[in-house]
């Protein structure tokens, strides 16, 4: 809900920077307003989030190269639809954080609830400690580095793009997939339907290392992962795969 | 002893009936159940189950060409900044680009946009035609996400968050490879010439709870500026529409089992979901119940054909209907000019149902560049618009006759029921009786 006067204050805090925006004082409606007012910009301004205590649609719907901190925990959503901002979350997020991310980086210097990534597009999201359960569903292109374990049926019908696992990964592993890749450093409970181990060639490290440099992710052997993705059984129906199903 | 004509003589089952020895022997054939398009086509407690109580001693009607009948209907007025202004009460029904060719979507557009009301996207996402011909658009957010973006999220007029649909309600949708053209792969982020095989839940929430918080953050992305609606198709309508309430929707789109689609199991299409004419009545229900009636809006969808279908469902009690196999008919599908063609394809013209092989004659339902080029959009456009009009002029015509200054004036107590089950699923009274089964 709109905070009354909360308005005045982000004109006040505007003139300063970074922008600093306590979520007890402000609403996320008024944050995410002023933040819209840039969208389709250029403006890389600092933004400090205080105080989110598990708000949800935190800092949603950005389209500017912002940089923004948020110190807490956030609730449902956290810099969804993100385009070009680099987010940070210096805390835990909630369901669906970047979820329908289409650029930019979305980085969780604690864990992340279920869903993380949920159908993203593009960027890069980072989670420094554990992803719950369906990390990277329906994932369409975005790049997902987990520095922990991640819980059951990650990358669940992922269409495209990158989820690197630096930890565990808990069952059902890539059930359905399409065209992502799935990199896992640690102990796979089981994969789902149609997810296979495959080799790792060269151009596989190195897109693995990439992967993780951007993520800022070191003292990792690259060596130490397997690569899984899918077996393209399922793309086209076939009464002999029935059991599948 | 048979004489010369056999079928004298001949005796169908009523349990295995031919369609169904038929079904049987494809299924054995094949080893794979029916997949089609269309809607169920079952007979079913429908709308002509209905009759309206026209004007006599006790009222008195409006006339014709003379007193106004207005048809306008304003969605979305709960919590967005900017509701939706349509010129009449029916709209067309999120249908794919990907089930349907780029210039059948282009026609639903231009009529639409030629009477004023609005149009849907589909699984698959937003293509800069139908933006551009649709004045206003609606953008359906699926459980697949296909073509999901900020950008067209923002450039629609209302989101559609979608639950579920009349024709397969607790499925997903479906597009087989065939119709998989490089375009459609592209938008939907897959590989060409796959089934797709979308899914039946939403990836990032569970449940009306999380459905609220959903809508919360949709809202924040658009600014609070857009109408929300939520689309279910009918099953448990009552509570649903309580649930959708609950979660914040602006408007609540209900589609009955007769609902339309690419492409679904033919066991789904028939024998999922309940008749849009109880559906009606439930959703206005639990609207009243919670005093939220006009307040959120209702939109009814599944098999409308007419103006009389269309008066019946706002005389239930909804804001607006929305059509989808009908326009689609509108435009050109299933016209005998094309007999040959589905002749060809084992079909008729009047029972074509096969939208998910891509290769409907009419250039509709397919992704066959070919095929899409000899349907003619304008051509499309302004038969859906004559189409459009019909049904708008049907339904003021029925609201007149009733006395009626506005559609939305129409009521129960406007309508009696032909047949038992329709006075029990609709909750007005057997004609010529003051008897609603189920009320004491």
């Amino acid at each position: 809900m709109l905070g009354t006067g909360a308005g005045e204050d982000l004109q006040l805090e505007s003139l300063m920077t970074p922008h600093c925006i306590d979520l007890e004082a402000t609403s996320v409606r008024d944050l995410n307003q002023a933040l819209h007012e840039l969208n389709g910009t250029q403006e890389k301004s600092d933004w400090q989030i205080t105080n989110p205590k598990g708000r949800h649609a935190v800092a949603v719907g950005i389209d500017a190269p912002l940089n923004v901190n948020i110190d807490g925990h956030t609730g449902y959503y956290c810099g969804g639809m993100n385009k070009h901002a680099t987010i940070t979350i210096n805390g835990n997020a909630g369901p669906g954080v970047a979820e329908n991310m289409m650029s930019g980086l979305v980085r969780i210097r604690g864990n992340a609830s279920q869903y993380a990534g949920a159908t993203a597009h593009g960027g890069l999201l980072v989670i420094e400690g554990n992803a719950s359960s369906r990390c990277g569903i329906s994932m369409k292109g975005v790049d997902i580095v987990v520095r922990g374990s991640v819980g059951h049926m990650g990358a669940f019908m992922a269409q495209a793009g990158r989820l690197v696992i630096c930890g565990d990964a808990a069952d059902g592993l890539g059930d359905s997939l399409y065209e992502a890749r799935i990199y896992v450093r640690g102990k796979v409970a089981g994969l789902g339907a149609d997810c296979i181990e495959k080799p790792m060639g060269a151009e596989h490290r190195r897109e693995l290392s990439g992967l993780l440099a951007k993520a800022g992710m070191t003292g990792l052997d690259v060596a130490q992962f397997r690569r899984y993705g899918s077996a393209r059984k399922l793309y086209n129906f076939n009464i002999d795969n029935v059991d599948a199903y | 002893m048979p004489g010369k004509d056999l079928n004298e003589w001949l005796r169908e089952s009523a349990t295995f009936s031919k369609p169904v020895i038929a079904e049987i022997q494809r299924a054995a054939r094949t080893g794979i159940y029916d997949i089609r398009g269309f809607g169920a086509k079952r007979q079913l407690p429908a709308f002509d189950d209905l009759v309206f109580l026209g004007a006599s001693m006790s009222r008195y009607p409006l006339e014709g060409y003379r007193e106004r009948c207005d048809a306008n209907v304003t969605l979305g007025t709960r919590h967005a900044k900017k509701p939706i202004e349509l010129k009449i009460p029916i709209t067309i029904a999120g249908m794919s680009f990907g089930a349907l060719s780029a210039p059948a979507k282009e026609a639903l557009g231009r009529g639409a946009s030629e009477v004023g009301t609005s149009t849907t996207t589909g699984d698959g996402g937003m293509t800069p035609e139908e933006r551009e011909h649709s004045s206003i658009l609606v953008y359906q957010l699926l459980p697949s996400r296909y073509g999901m973006n900020p950008d067209d999220l923002r450039k629609a007029d209302a989101v559609e968050v979608v639950v579920g649909q009349g024709a397969k309600p607790g499925g997903g949708g479906m597009l087989l490879g065939q119709k998989i053209s490089a375009r459609v792969a592209e938008m939907r982020d897959l590989p060409e010439g796959i089934d797709q095989r979308s899914a039946c839940r939403h990836p990032d929430w569970t449940g009306p709870d999380d459905l609220e918080i959903k809508i919360q953050e949709l809202r924040e992305i658009t600014d609070w500026e857009k109408p929300v609606y939520i689309k279910v198709g009918a099953t448990r309508t009552y509570y649903d529409t309580m649930l959708a309430v609950k979660a914040g929707a602006d408007v609540i789109v209900v589609d009955g089992m007769q609902g339309g689609t690419a492409a679904t199991q033919d066991v789904f299409i028939e024998h999922v979901g309940i008749p849009t004419l109880p559906a009606v009545r439930l959703a206005v229900e639990a609207l009243k119940e919670m005093d939220m009636h006009r307040k959120v809006q209702l939109i009814v969808s599944g098999g409308i054909r007419s103006g009389a279908d269309v008066a019946k469902a706002l005389a239930l009690g909804a804001d607006a209907v929305s059509i989808g196999v009908a326009a689609l008919i509108a435009l050109g599908d299933n016209s005998p000019e094309h007999e040959d063609e589905y002749r060809k394809l084992g079909t008729s013209a009047g029972y074509y149902d096969d939208y998910q092989d891509g290769k409907d004659p009419t250039g509709i339902s397919t992704q066959n560049n070919e095929l899409a080029e000899k349907f003619d959009p304008v051509r499309g456009g302004r038969r859906l618009a004559n189409y459009l009009r019909v049904l708008t002029l049907e339904t003021q015509t029925l609201a007149r006759a009733c006395g009626k200054s506005h559609v939305h004036n129409l009521e129960p107590e406007d309508l009696v029921a032909l047949t038992i089950e329709a006075a029990a699923m609709a909750k007005v009274p057997l004609a010529g009786t003051d008897w609603i089964p189920g009320n004491n």
